[in-house]
């Protein structure tokens, strides 16, 4: 007990920040993903083969490619697509994005592929008749989204989300490698000074279990707001 | 985009799926036996065992993959008279553990899996075998089991698409898998982009296979 000890004695304050920050990366890469989604759900659902095709394209991409992969390829090619970038504006000196930047970005972009996939299942299970209802209605197309589709949407997407939140949580402790001082990054530390591994990953794992345990919990209550009325 | 650098890493990257492959089947053949294991304890009607596979599947579904290997290739050996049994030739070596990492965590995703399906099948049909005079045993291995199989197929799909990205993280453990000989490259190459597309290509190209032979087999057992 002594090692999880707050202060200068043990690990308590630091694995307690450290759960702060996977909750932090997990919360900013869910809302990065459900940007990404509200981009490429339309581009799914859209008329156009073409642009369905983009849209397949990241989908498919992101969820047959290993999540360590492309946490690589935003560890090692973030700050060199930002230089270049930044080189077309005329700025030439080093530029270096912080990990927690570079982690909830390539951890985003694997939720928003999950949610993509989420919100397309939710609408297309939407009764066609609430679209032409609201278009006979001469609801604004702004409104028809926002006042009769999400709400609808919601409740039917909110059980798989809930799947999307575990997947992103877990998917957390890959950041790790970049050296952000996650759970899993503060736990690899400890274990490495105090040559004690097996209790301190045992308990970064008791750590992601109470999280996903308070977050079911958390879940469940916003799915019983949102079936109301059902 | 340097081409000469992703013709050249193609060889490697492909010698290295090699082992990405191994470790795959290794872990999902162990782990349909641990899933179906833990899937029969599931639906035992006495509530510690029941309990237990719950735990079981819980703590594994719950917690990061990553964890999991961490605790068993550094954790593990840290128990003294773990190092002085026969278990410590395996446990030493990182491939073992990490063979025995996947296969704990595929079979609890695969335990779920099969007791849905097992679940879903209707009692009627195992009424049906009961009046015909087939023995409880028998019922289960030649009518249970091979629906549920059928019914799990979809299902299994996905975890195997999930558990062949999972074993990209052997490479945290030493092991030169897909993921670790492309971040090798891509660490002494500083191209990214270039050795992302063909590591890429070939992760891509293991799930387009996976996808169409789940998509053949459920054509095949479909009824």
């Amino acid at each position: 007990m002594e090692l999880l000890a707050f202060g200068k004695t043990g690990w308590g304050d630091e694995l307690f920040y450290a759960t702060l920050m996977t909750i932090a990366v997990s919360v900013t890469a869910m809302l990065v993903g459900f940007i990404f989604a509200l981009i490429f759900t339309p581009l799914k659902l859209s008329k156009y083969k073409s642009l369905n095709l983009i849209g397949n394209f990241y989908t498919t991409v992101i969820r047959g490619v290993p999540e360590l992969l492309v946490i690589y390829l935003f560890f090692f090619g973030g700050s060199g697509a930002i230089m270049y970038v930044a080189s077309i504006f005329g700025y030439f000196e080093y530029i270096e994005i912080n990990a927690f930047i570079t982690g909830s970005m390539a951890i985003g972009i694997i939720s928003g592929a999950y949610s993509t996939e989420v919100f397309r299942g939710a609408i297309q299970s939407i009764d066609k008749g609430q679209f032409e209802a609201a278009k006979v209605l001469g609801v604004s197309k702004f409104a028809q989204f926002y006042k009769i589709i999400l709400p609808q949407m919601l409740r039917l997407a909110i059980p798989n989300l809930s799947n999307v939140w575990q997947i992103t949580l877990k998917d957390t402790s890959l950041i790790s490698v970049t050296g952000l001082v996650e759970i899993m990054r503060q736990s690899y530390i400890a274990a490495g000074s105090t040559r004690d591994p097996l209790f301190f990953y045992s308990f970064a794992a008791v750590l992601y279990l109470l999280l996903t345990y308070l977050s079911m919990k958390l879940i469940n209550k916003l799915e019983a707001k949102y079936s109301r009325g059902y | 985009m340097d081409l000469d650098l992703m013709i050249n890493s193609i060889p490697k990257l492909l010698s290295a799926t090699v082992i990405t492959l191994k470790l795959l089947s290794a872990s999902l053949f162990f782990g349909l036996f641990v899933g179906l294991l833990f899937a029969i304890l599931r639906m035992n009607k006495n509530i510690f065992i029941n309990k237990f596979a719950y735990g079981y599947s819980y703590v594994f579904r719950g917690t990061p993959l990553l964890v999991q290997i961490f605790i068993i290739y550094f954790g593990l050996g840290q128990i003294e008279y773990l190092r002085s049994t026969f278990l410590w030739v395996i446990l030493k070596e990182p491939y073992w553990c990490a063979i025995i990492a996947f296969t704990l965590n595929t079979g609890a995703y695969t335990s779920e899996i099969l007791r849905s399906a097992f679940q879903t099948i209707k009692p009627g049909i195992i009424e049906a075998g009961k009046s015909l005079g087939i023995s409880n045993k028998i019922i289960f291995y030649k009518i249970q089991i091979p629906i549920a199989i059928r019914q799990s197929l979809p299902a299994y799909g996905n975890e195997i698409i999930l558990m062949m990205k999972g074993t990209s993280l052997a490479s945290t453990v030493t092991l030169m898998d897909l993921t670790g000989v492309a971040k090798y490259i891509i660490s002494t190459t500083f191209k990214p982009i270039e050795v992302f597309i063909v590591a890429g290509g070939i992760y891509l190209f293991m799930t387009f296979l996976i996808h169409n032979l789940i998509k053949y087999l459920e054509k095949k057992y479909s009824f």
